[in-house]
């Protein structure tokens, strides 16, 4: 072949080949438009009241109209009409005035924003996080917000992993970096190299609880932060993501139960926080990665993804003396928050 | 600069020796050869394939499989070791068998039939399956490609040579991420687009290596059928370990380790950057932007530049950019020109050490034992990196970020002159081996 011909046949080649990719784009782009403009798979509620009376906001993953937006439901009625509003989330949080709304924003470079709406859905402050969206939690009075977001290289030539939690008021007051307060683990000041931080569960407007895990071991603390002094320090070993009960006395969180790694699997468990002990809950044999909630003093919440079905998941209950069996709790849903009046 | 389209060495030359170094071209007009643009363009290919994934990796692993990315963190320490392994298999299998197109060819199959697998499987499996492959791949490749780059082109232009294609390299890798987001801004859950195009991207840099790339042999050819009698009469040049592991590449290799070993990543020196608060946390991903453009800019002439004044100190004087790197990101100035200024360095590093070391490597070994020559440099550097960047993230929360880079500034400063040493007697050869 000459090498006017081999060019020639990489350029049908090229044709060919583009073309199917661009054929994909267009069959991608029709299946999103029909996919968008079909009604969701869910019944829905009129949104203006979305946010009266004891309910439940989460992040509506039901495909069709109204995928990724925030919704809600009444406390009483799980299964019932979602309300589902205009705004969309990655990761959502509410209390009962106001909601935080963590985000990837699509771009050429894509930005992630964590931004506080009042129930109107009007804005009313906003910051950008260093990466992509993982948890949110707001106080119980709504005055604190802390966001964990995963900061990821540019490619995957990046080693290792690294979380950015951070703390701020509603109004846009900056507590900064966990990374940057004093950390103490058994009565010493330390400072590992490969601390991170994530997952804050909030007692009050100064005290709460996160997790500080170190990567290269893997190992995982409890630890109880002060805002104003600016100290973590660890009271448990091996508790990842906690999130703390109404009546403040346990933590539910998830606990690394088989494998390490890429391979953990994550059952949630309790801890007691008076006594220190540890009920795991496996009566849930899936892997929980997730953040939990609690619906009441004995029940909690949390997030699978849905076999089967990408990007979609399911919020599941689980009573929290770890009998009985999970149950389907709301379908299509994902990031619950409880709020009650 | 001048890129022709000439193939150089031309046919007749393949066939004997590598081509002595005859009259030199006038300054100025310096050709590349054919071949070393077709690979450039093979390697844009590819990179456009493999960055376009990567670059929305985390988001499609967190949005659509719900799944968090500190599993996948885990795993990546472990491919850069497998990556740096595989590297000298690729290029000792490429000097042994002599074989050096074939065997890059496996290699960037291996990466563009993973891709396929994105297509028609899903989930976290599939994805570690497809980074495996693609990593593997890319440790196959690119020491036996870098010996093709060598075999065709003239020892005296080698570095303009590698300056070529590391620049169509790096356009792909800019161009990948961009096209990903692009196609996400259209069609937002269009992951599947993504993995399409991202097929379509390694299966044309594929082909045109398989049809259009020449089957370039290192190893001096006889022509023993036509003439029996003379096939014996000299020696048959052999592989030799010894050519990697004494000699002037000795004095490379332990250069290249000892200044790879205070290479802190640019990851560190981003971090540093945003922590002055000069550029907002958004602005994190042009970071990157800015240090590939550099390198764009600077690539050719730098190889150019050390094909002129001599590869080893090019190589060294791009660690004096690395060194200004390390000092104006540590320097307090929250000023968008200082952080520029930074990125510049950044890129002006790499454009001076990455193609020129592999042009270095070249030059130190045989035509026998390039691939192996050039696959131990790169993995060196590769693996003293590495260490740098672990040995770095102690010293970081030990003493915090300003005061750990100007250390690490400090021990450059005294490590180049040493280098410098180390290379002295490398340091009077121009272009020629």
């Amino acid at each position: 072949m000459t090498d006017r011909a081999k060019w020639f046949v990489v350029a049908v080649a090229s044709v060919l080949l583009l073309g199917i990719a661009a054929s994909a784009g267009v069959i991608g782009w029709y299946q999103y438009q029909a996919r968008g403009s079909a009604a969701g798979a869910v019944e829905t509620a009129p949104p203006d009241d979305w946010a009266t009376g004891d309910r439940i906001v989460f992040r509506n993953t039901a495909m069709g109209d109204g995928y990724g937006q925030v919704a809600s439901v009444p406390l009483d009625d799980p299964d019932g009409p979602r309300a589902v509003i205009a705004q969309a989330c990655d990761r959502v949080a509410a209390t009962d005035r106001r909601f935080v709304c963590l985000r990837s924003e699509r771009g050429i470079v894509p930005r992630y924003t964590a931004t506080v709406f009042d129930d109107d859905g009007r804005e009313l402050e906003s910051w950008p996080l260093a990466g992509i969206p993982s948890r949110a939690r707001i106080s119980p009075d709504g005055t604190l917000i802390a966001t964990t977001a995963f900061v990821t290289g540019h490619s995957y030539a990046t080693v290792g992993f690294s979380t950015e939690t951070i703390v701020h008021t509603a109004d846009g007051r900056d507590f900064g970096d966990l990374e940057d307060y004093t950390l103490v683990i058994d009565g010493d000041i330390v400072a590992p190299v490969d601390r991170n931080y994530w997952g804050v569960t909030f007692l009050d407007d100064t005290t709460f609880y996160a997790t500080a895990g170190l990567t290269t071991t893997g190992a995982t603390y409890l630890v109880r932060g002060d805002l104003e002094a600016r100290t973590l320090t660890a009271v448990a070993e091996d508790v990842e993501c906690p999130s703390l009960s109404p009546d403040g006395a346990r933590i539910a969180f998830k606990r690394v139960t088989s494998g390490s790694g890429p391979t953990a699997h994550w059952t949630p468990a309790i801890l007691d926080l008076a006594g220190g002990t540890v009920h795991v809950l496996d009566a849930e044999t899936r892997n929980v990665d997730d953040q939990i909630a609690w619906l009441d003093d004995d029940t909690i919440l949390y997030g699978l993804p849905r076999e089967g079905a990408a990007g979609d998941t399911d919020i599941w209950s689980l009573a929290a003396d770890g009998s009985g069996v999970p149950e389907l709790f709301i379908e299509h849903a994902w990031s619950p928050s409880v709020v009650r009046r | 600069m001048y890129i022709s389209l000439t193939n150089k060495p031309s046919p007749g030359e393949e066939e004997g020796a590598p081509p002595a170094v005859t009259t030199r071209t006038p300054r100025g007009v310096r050709t590349v050869s054919s071949t070393v643009v077709t690979l450039g363009i093979v390697s844009m290919l590819t990179d456009i394939s493999s960055e376009s994934v990567s670059a929305i990796l985390p988001l499609y692993i967190t949005g659509v499989l719900g799944l968090s990315t500190i599993a996948f963190g885990f795993l990546d320490g472990l491919y850069q070791g497998v990556s740096a392994l595989v590297r000298i298999a690729g290029g000792y299998v490429s000097d042994r068998v002599d074989q050096p197109k074939w065997v890059a060819f496996v290699g960037y199959a291996l990466a563009a039939v993973a891709r396929l697998g994105l297509l028609f499987g899903s989930g976290f499996a599939a994805i570690t399956a497809v980074i495996t492959a693609d990593r593997v791949g890319k440790g196959i490749r690119t020491a036996p490609r870098d010996s093709l780059i060598t075999a065709t082109s003239r020892p005296d232009n080698l570095g303009t040579s590698f300056g070529v294609h590391r620049t169509l390299d790096n356009i792909g890798a800019a161009v990948g991420p961009l096209l990903a987001f692009v196609i996400l801004l259209v069609v937002p859950d269009g992951y599947d687009t993504i993995f399409a195009t991202s097929f379509a991207f390694a299966a044309i840099g594929v082909l045109i290596l398989g049809i259009v790339v020449p089957n370039v042999r290192t190893r001096a050819r006889r022509a023993a059928p036509a003439d029996p009698e003379r096939s014996d009469a000299a020696p048959r040049p052999r592989f030799a370990w010894s050519v990697v592991t004494s000699g002037p590449m000795r004095r490379l290799l332990a250069a290249a380790g000892m200044l790879g070993l205070l290479t802190i990543g640019d990851g560190f020196v981003y971090l540093v950057l945003q922590s002055r608060g000069g550029f907002a946390a958004q602005w994190f991903p042009l970071f990157y932007v800015g240090t590939n453009v550099a390198f764009l800019a600077l690539a050719i002439p730098l190889g150019a530049l050390a094909d002129r004044i001599g590869r080893t100190r090019v190589f060294v004087w791009g660690h004096a950019a690395l060194l200004a790197t390390y000092v104006t990101a540590a320097l307090p100035i929250a000023d968008i020109a200082a952080t520029v200024l930074c990125l510049v360095f950044l890129g002006a590093f790499y454009a001076a050490t990455d193609g020129v070391l592999a042009a270095l490597a070249a030059q130190l070994t045989t035509p026998e034992t390039h691939g192996t020559g050039i696959a131990a440099a790169q993995t060196v550097v590769a693996l003293a990196r590495f260490l740098s960047a672990v040995g770095f993230g102690f010293l970081w929360f030990a003493v915090g970020r300003e005061t750990s880079m100007l250390i690490v500034a400090c021990v450059l400063a005294v490590a180049i002159p040493v280098a410098a040493l180390l290379l002295r007697p490398l340091l009077a050869a121009r272009g020629r081996s």
